[in-house]
């Protein structure tokens, strides 16, 4: 290859877009939530099941980019068995990793979505990224109507 | 593999187009961009501007930088004789009939909204008809909607076929003595199609109805005469036309801009201004309020002076032969699939290519230097029609070359490498 897309299209984005994890609709959700980045037409639903207060199943589906697609597949399998607390952090924790301009987080406690941090180099992108995370949060505070990357 | 058709032999383009001329002209075209050589090719987002034109910006703020229309000053006499100028070689450019035809505007969507807003609320009332086509740009379609909630008007909309051409049986069909404007666009930014205008104008004014073009895909590519045409509006934007941002042009045919209300008001649009009535100034400035981006309209001067330097069938003819050449490269990368085949098409490659999604390809294309659009194009209705949610978009203007079209190949396979 001519050039180094490394950075941004790593091997766990590319095989989490070729087959994501988690993908489909869930027919008993407890909550389902529509993401929508009307600049680019990236679109899904999140679904939702709780045990209590964990997250027993999450899922989703919808068409998106490559950067989009991995990272609702990541999301979903690192939020499994969490609580809503726990979500949010990782919430909080992820957004800081993407935008802050020096995010004061150890990236090893990230796991495979380490994997989205050059994201950061691509501002168009970030966006991109962030959609399914965002739904995520509209779902956890009980958000009815579809969350939009454009009403951040 | 990428396809490579004969690019490298110097008899390639039309004799006395010299391109390797017109690309010093463009000085951005020099720079690197991820390392690489920039390779343009976003020029239906936006065109690149030649040294002519931002010297001419340059020399407007450093040595006569003024207003128009009110200073006895010497540069305010500069800066108005050298506005008004620019809109002599518009008015030229297009062949109307007179320079009193010419609105400036900050756009195409200045220009159309402008027409929807003062001859639609003068001319259009409930249950009238206005038709548009499925592959307007939102601009040509959400001003007649606004203009319908308005109103109590219907929009009407002909539809497209898979090629992506206008379906002019249904245009037939759909217009009626209730149809009181048509307003359709000239080039398709989001499919390349050329639309049949003369054919869609003949159709209209035998059921004396107006018809409104949107010309900002055209104007930089093909020869447009108003009067040929004998359309009764013709919008188009500076910026696509190698000129600056926040220009724009309205042509209007006279009889009915002298009937329309102004727009906008403000300074330079009134002839007096009491409490009780104000009158308003002759057209154009009836409807141009407010102090407009003169620099730009000098500059859109300077780049028509460009082009028509260059000639715009020459012009013509060297996109044409490229678009050839780059429909034949595109159609040789499997998995690849072009949007928009029309008969009668301009030099627009929309574009998707299997289980690639294009803001994918965008990203990575740019990595090479080579610039794209990538998204609905601002026409999610065209989008819908294919049902896809975006195309990649190579747009190609008069200093394009096969060997960038090479290099966009080669960057489409090298996208195929990271998806593979």
């Amino acid at each position: 290859m001519s050039f180094d897309m490394k950075d941004l299209y790593q091997d766990v984005i590319v095989d989490h877009n070729r087959s994501p994890r988690n993908f489909g609709k869930m027919e008993d959700a407890d909550r389902l939530l529509e993401g929508y980045n009307p600049l680019c037409g990236d679109r899904l639903t999140l679904y939702i099941k709780f045990d209590g207060d964990k997250i027993d199943n999450i899922q989703f589906d919808g068409s998106g980019c490559a950067i989009s697609v991995a990272s609702a597949s990541l999301m979903t399998d690192a939020l499994k068995g969490k609580t809503k607390i726990e979500a949010d952090k990782i919430f909080g924790d992820f957004h800081m990793l993407l935008t802050d301009e020096e995010p004061q987080i150890d990236i090893e406690k990230f796991g495979k979505l380490a994997a989205l941090a050059g994201v950061r180099e691509y501002p168009s992108r970030i966006k991109c990224a962030s959609l399914c995370w965002h739904t995520l949060h509209g779902l956890l505070e009980e958000t009815h109507s579809a969350v939009s990357t454009e009403q951040l | 593999m990428s396809a490579r058709l004969n690019a490298n032999t110097e008899s390639e383009y039309p004799t006395g187009f010299d391109i390797e001329k017109i690309r010093s002209d463009f000085p951005v075209l020099s720079r690197k961009v991820n390392g690489k050589p920039l390779v343009y090719l976003d020029n239906g987002a936006t065109s690149q501007k030649p040294l002519a034109v931002i010297e001419t910006l340059d020399k407007y703020y450093r040595e006569y930088n003024s207003n128009i229309h009110r200073g006895v000053h010497t540069l305010s006499e500069e800066a108005t004789t050298e506005y008004e100028a620019a809109r002599k070689k518009i008015k030229n450019f297009i062949n109307a009939n007179s320079t009193q035809e010419i609105v400036l505007t900050s756009g195409t969507t200045d220009a159309i909204n402008l027409v929807a807003q003062s001859y639609g609320r003068t001319n259009i009332k409930v249950d009238d008809e206005i038709i548009i086509t499925e592959m307007e740009h939102h601009s040509n379609i959400v001003p007649w909607q606004l203009l319908c909630e308005q109103t109590g008007a219907k929009l009407n909309v002909v539809p497209i076929n898979d090629a992506g051409e206008i379906i002019v049986e249904e245009f037939e069909r759909l217009l009626n003595e209730k149809t009181k404007i048509v307003a359709i666009v000239h080039i398709s930014n989001a499919l390349g199609t050329i639309n049949p205008i003369k054919e869609i104008i003949d159709l209209a004014h035998a059921k004396n109805v107006p018809v409104l073009i949107d010309g900002a895909q055209a104007v930089p590519h093909y020869k447009v005469d108003v009067q040929a045409l004998d359309c009764d509006f013709y919008c188009f934007s500076g910026h696509k036309l190698f000129g600056p941002t926040g220009t724009g042009v309205l042509f209007g045919k006279q009889s009915l801009l002298e009937a329309m209300p102004p727009w906008k008001g403000g300074g330079d649009m009134i002839r007096t201004v009491r409490f009780d009535k104000s009158t308003y100034n002759d057209l154009p400035y009836k409807f141009e309020a407010g102090t407009p981006h003169i620099a730009g309209v000098i500059g859109l001067g300077a780049a028509i002076d460009y082009v028509s330097s260059i000639g715009m069938d020459a012009i013509s003819a060297y996109e044409a032969d490229l678009l050839d050449y780059a429909t034949k490269a595109l159609s040789s990368i499997d998995d690849l699939r072009l949007i928009g085949i029309a008969k009668n098409k301009a030099s627009i490659l929309s574009f998707v290519m299997e289980k690639i999604h294009p803001h994918d390809l965008g990203t990575i294309l740019d990595q090479n230097g080579i610039a794209i659009r990538t998204g609905h194009h601002c026409a999610m209705p065209v989008m819908e029609r294919y049902k896809i949610p975006a195309t990649a978009r190579a747009s190609l203007a008069l200093y394009n070359t096969k060997q960038e079209i090479d290099l966009l190949v080669d960057g489409l396979n090298n996208v195929k490498k990271v998806f593979a």
